[in-house]
């Protein structure tokens, strides 16, 4: 054997002894996926369900052999609702914890702080909660993804059906803050091109939870809806104020989003009959039959069937691990190009997919009412599904009104 | 700019007095206790939660609304006592901003105390049927709810002004908040008097909360920014004066109410502009004296 | 021995901050945690300077803090500044210029009046701040701060994308503002400063401006919290509107209180151990704020003194001022 076969030889069969030993080493290592969440403060219960739909995509996943032979983790952090908070969390993450993705964040104003963070690290990042700048310039990019609906999403799809169905002059009261102005913005608009008209807006400091000073002025001009962009304790306030002014009699009550535990804590004397949009509603399983596998394997798990904001973190987690195994890789820019380059998805409801210019999902969304005392089904069965409204990219901004090219 | 009709304003008006009720049976207690003891009591707005989510608990348990009004304060007012007792006592003679920090870190255990015992979700407390549903007060339907938290409130303060005026007892806190030193030279025994001081306020403060659960919902934030408002309307009326806690906490209410209708985005910074405004003119408030606590 | 060490660190502080902080990364499970203990201590600092010196409690520091993060902010994200140096001056300017007005405003009262007006001047920065949303960002906070390179004399442009690079470079600036710090305390107004929070009446009677003097105090304390913002601002790509908000104050009070108020180094103590605390409770139970009040209270009770302060104490004989 002369002696360049012999060095060739020997080449292949030393990388041959270190091959295996890589193999092994990185089957060794876990798959880290980060979770930043606000496991304490006002929106603790939502924090929660993400955790818990985040840690049964996980089991899932690791039942059936991991991610690329990987056992894959989730490393769930509280964020305190606080970007600044959240922002440290991601870094402590990514650098101490060597987190290959995040995933997570509840509020538009955390997630933009992690996602400066993974920006920074060049981490993909899939965002599980409602914003619009998440995936418009300049917050966006090519490793930031959307799984959740957007304030101009739901706004548009929901605008629209109550003003076909309801009625079209509304009264709009909304939190004073960035999803509240969004959302108002884009319902006046829609109600406008549905040729309706807001009757008035009225804006009220988030977290104030005292409505009284402005009902008597709504009730003297009698709009035919009102609309409630009211996110969590103040949604109970606003309504328990408005129905003790005997406002649920006059006119119908909408607003953008439901959620689950809020019509739990609610009670369904104060919810009945006000109707909202929803990504998902577990009795959606007696129709769908990826809903019904979603539902049937949450249930296993906790013993009680899932709410709408843990599907976010259940879904974007399984398309970290379909990515990675379409790239082989757990590099982010290759799983990004992964998802990308392959679009369609469906884990717990029905056809989803990415937007190839935003990196934004698209999904369906239902419309429900809320049942009254005495027709609730159980703890959780709170609401009638009205119509469903199907993932439309006509429903969003285009990419160039994003500001992306 | 909103179209104004007497009816309307009068509707804000009223509901100006509710909001303003809350506030004062919160400041009253703060200054009844800043005024006796100089302890300022940060955990103010977590007794004010107490009080609503004891008032759900007493509810569920006697389902009787009227007994877990009663009780609900009373067993706020008994945890004050123990506060005062145990945590804010030994910090006599120390700095007068430890029992100000002291209470800062048992609002943060309290709040997340009640998360622990009831839940992260909040509850609903329901007032009686008797009371539900609205009264036509001739310019607009008014909640009889909101009518029934204004007549408890001057109830309570016509209660606590006759206490004052005609016991023993009320004699001494007045002295005790014009001249402590001078009341213990004479001899009385002011650690019996700050309990009761004590127990009182947060037992107001309860009261505020079990009256407000109805209205706003319970959840173990209810009190944070409200203990802020609550102080502003005590330095308003000038801390350590009762009256002044009453007239600002239904000025500040009004204020509120008001600003609410005419340009609601101004609503929140409202209470602060007319603070920064009273005390850049009128050093200790309204009706407060110079000298205290500088 | 540690009678010898706790001497000379008495005589060198300065010193004695830049090497340990020099070696303090290594000391901590990662680099951003460090940064995060320079940037909060140095608020802190900031704070400790006019309580813990000068015997105000003021209420509303987040208003410099926010200051600076925002000054610093809108300066390298809106204006696009081209430098990360001038984009801190602009902020610590920012910072400074509103401690002068809001501290003229508020020192014409004293006590819990002028917390209250501290408190006040702070919440209207936070309403100002969520509301001019364009400049700002609003609720939504002020993204996209560039990381730019920063240009070092000798050394050329030199950029700081890493964890440990942006540590040194925080290091150098905190070190530079605990120097400050040092000989402000050692000089003649140092002196006053001190002698006004023992006895303001007896410092009036020698003849002392007690007026100008607290102001001036403010005017330093807002400097140096300004540039904790603007660090921060840095080390968090974004400015989030609760940097104005009394939560922040807050902070700064607890971690003075917890390292030790009226002490040199109280401050950063402070702060490495709320935050650490804060980090490792949260991963050991949801309900940590429940332990960190529970703490807090315990400090006040027993240690009032906060752990540096009670350390020092025990460690002499006789109590050392300005430590």
């Amino acid at each position: 054997m002369d002696r360049r076969a012999f060095l060739a030889t020997a080449a292949v069969g030393t990388a041959t002894l270190a091959f295996p030993h890589v193999l092994r080493g990185q089957t060794k290592d876990p798959i880290r996926i980060g979770f930043p969440s606000p496991l304490t403060g006002p929106f603790a219960v939502l924090a929660e369900d993400q955790k818990k739909g985040a840690e049964l995509a996980v089991d899932e996943l690791n039942a059936r052999g991991g991610i690329l032979g990987r056992k894959v983790e989730v490393l769930v952090r509280d964020d305190q609702l606080k970007p600044a908070i959240g922002a440290q969390r991601t870094k402590e993450l990514i650098e101490n914890e060597k987190c290959q993705f995040i995933v997570g964040g509840l509020a538009a104003h955390v997630q933009m702080a992690i996602n400066e963070q993974t920006k920074k690290s060049n981490v993909l990042f899939i965002s599980v909660s409602q914003s619009d700048e998440i995936s418009a310039r300049p917050d966006g990019g090519p490793l930031t993804f959307h799984e959740a609906l957007n304030p101009t999403i739901t706004c548009r799809a929901v605008g629209s059906w109550v003003a076909q169905n309801l009625g079209k002059k509304w009264w709009i009261v909304y939190a004073d803050y960035a999803w509240g102005k969004q959302c108002n913005m884009v319902l006046s608009e829609t109600l406008k091109k549905n040729g309706g008209t807001v009757l008035g807006a009225t804006p009220y400091p988030l977290g104030s939870a005292e409505f009284s000073a402005h009902l008597p002025r709504i009730q003297a001009a009698k709009p035919e809806v009102l609309m409630s962009v009211t996110p969590g304790a103040d949604n109970i306030a606003f309504l328990k104020q408005a129905i003790s002014f005997g406002m649920k009699k006059d006119m119908k009550i909408a607003q953008p989003l439901h959620w689950l535990a809020n019509a739990k804590q609610a009670g369904a004397d104060v919810m009945s009959d006000v109707y909202g949009g929803i990504n998902f509603y577990w009795e959606l399983q007696d129709t769908n039959p990826s809903a019904k596998r979603y539902v049937e394997s949450f249930q296993k798990k906790y013993g009680t069937p899932p709410q709408d904001y843990g599907c976010y973190s259940y879904s974007a987690i399984m398309e970290i691990a379909r990515g990675a195994e379409l790239a082989k890789s757990t590099d982010s820019e290759a799983v990004a190009k992964a998802l990308r380059a392959n679009r369609e998805y469906d884990h717990y409801k029905g056809k989803q997919w990415w937007r190839a210019c935003d990196n934004k999902a698209f999904q369906d969304m239902w419309i429900l009412k809320a049942r009254e005392a005495g027709k609730t089904r159980g703890d959780w069965g709170l609401f009638d599904v009205v119509t469903r409204i199907p993932g439309n990219e006509e429903l969003e901004r285009t990419c160039a009104e994003k500001g992306i090219a | 700019m909103a179209d104004l009709t007497l009816a309307a304003l009068a509707a804000q008006l009223f509901t100006g007095l509710v909001l303003g009720m809350i506030l004062v049976l919160l400041a009253v207690g703060l200054s009844l206790i800043f005024g006796l003891m100089t302890v300022v009591n940060f955990a103010h707005g977590s007794l004010y939660m107490l009080g609503a989510y004891l008032g759900f608990f007493l509810l569920g348990l006697t389902k009787n609304f009227w007994i877990s009004l009663v009780l609900a304060p009373l067993l706020v007012g008994l945890f004050g006592l123990l506060i005062e007792r145990v945590l804010v006592r030994p910090l006599y003679g120390r700095s007068i901003d430890d029992p100000l920090l002291l209470t800062f870190g048992l609002s943060l255990v309290l709040v997340e105390a009640a998360r622990l015992i009831w839940g992260k979700i909040g509850l609903t407390l329901d007032p009686p049927p008797a009371l539900a549903g609205a009264v036509n007060l001739g310019f607009s339907a008014f909640p009889l709810y909101r009518l029934f938290v204004i007549a408890v409130t001057l109830a309570v303060l016509i209660a606590l002004w006759l206490f004052l005026e005609k016991t023993d007892v009320g004699l001494i806190i007045r002295a005790g908040s014009r001249d402590r030193l001078m009341v213990r030279a004479l001899g009385v025994d002011l650690g019996r008097i700050w309990l009761i001081v004590f127990g009182i306020g947060t037992a107001l403060a309860g009261l505020a909360g079990i009256l407000a659960g109805p209205m706003r919902g319970v959840y173990a934030e209810m009190g944070v920014t409200i203990v802020i408002e609550s102080f502003v309307v005590v330095v308003v009326g000038g801390m350590g004066s009762l009256l002044g806690a009453i007239v600002a906490g239904i000025l500040i209410g009004e204020v509120v109410s008001l600003t609410t209708y005419f340009a609601p985005k101004l609503a929140e910074i409202m209470v602060f502009v007319v603070m920064a405004l009273v005390l850049l003119v009128r050093p200790s408030g309204l009706f407060g004296e110079t000298g205290l606590m500088e | 021995m540690i009678a010898r060490a706790r001497t000379w660190v008495e005589r060198h502080p300065v010193l004695s901050f830049f090497i340990f902080f020099a070696v303090f990364p290594f000391l901590v499970p990662y680099p951003a945690v460090a940064t995060q203990v320079l940037t909060f201590g140095l608020f802190a600092l900031g704070f400790n300077l006019l309580y813990g010196f000068t015997g105000l409690l003021s209420f509303g520091h987040a208003a410099y803090y926010g200051l600076g993060a925002y000054g610093t902010g809108i300066a390298l994200a809106k204006l696009r500044v081209g430098s990360l140096w001038v984009g801190l001056a602009i902020g610590v300017v920012a910072a400074v210029v509103g401690g002068a007005i809001i501290g003229f405003l508020c020192l014409r009262r004293r006590g819990i009046y002028f917390a209250m007006l501290t408190l006040a001047f702070a919440q209207l920065l936070y309403f100002i701040g969520f509301h001019l949303a364009d400049w700002t960002g609003g609720d939504d906070g002020l993204r996209g701060i560039p990381a730019l390179p920063i240009w070092v004399p000798g050394i050329g442009s030199v950029r700081l994308n890493t964890s440990l690079a942006f540590y040194y470079f925080a290091f150098v600036l905190v070190g530079l503002a605990v120097a400050v710090l040092r000989r402000i305390l050692d000089s003649p107004f140092g002196a006053v400063l001190q002698a006004i929070r023992e006895n303001a009446e007896r410092a009036a009677a020698c003849g002392y401006n007690v007026r100008r003097v607290r102001w001036l105090a403010f005017v330093f304390s807002a400097a140096f919290t300004g540039l904790a913002g603007g660090l921060d601002a840095l080390r968090l790509s974004v400015v989030p509107i609760e940097s104005l908000y009394w939560t922040t104050s807050g902070q700064a009070v607890i971690m003075t209180l917890l390292g030790g108020a009226g002490t040199f180094f109280g401050p950063f103590v402070g702060a490495g151990i709320f935050l650490v605390l804060e980090e490792r409770l949260s991963l050991i139970t949801e309900s940590w704020p429940l332990v960190m009040g529970a703490v807090f209270m315990v400090f006040v009770l027993f240690l009032p003194k906060g752990v540096w302060g009670t350390l020092l104490a025990r460690l002499s004989a006789r109590p050392t001022p300005g430590e």
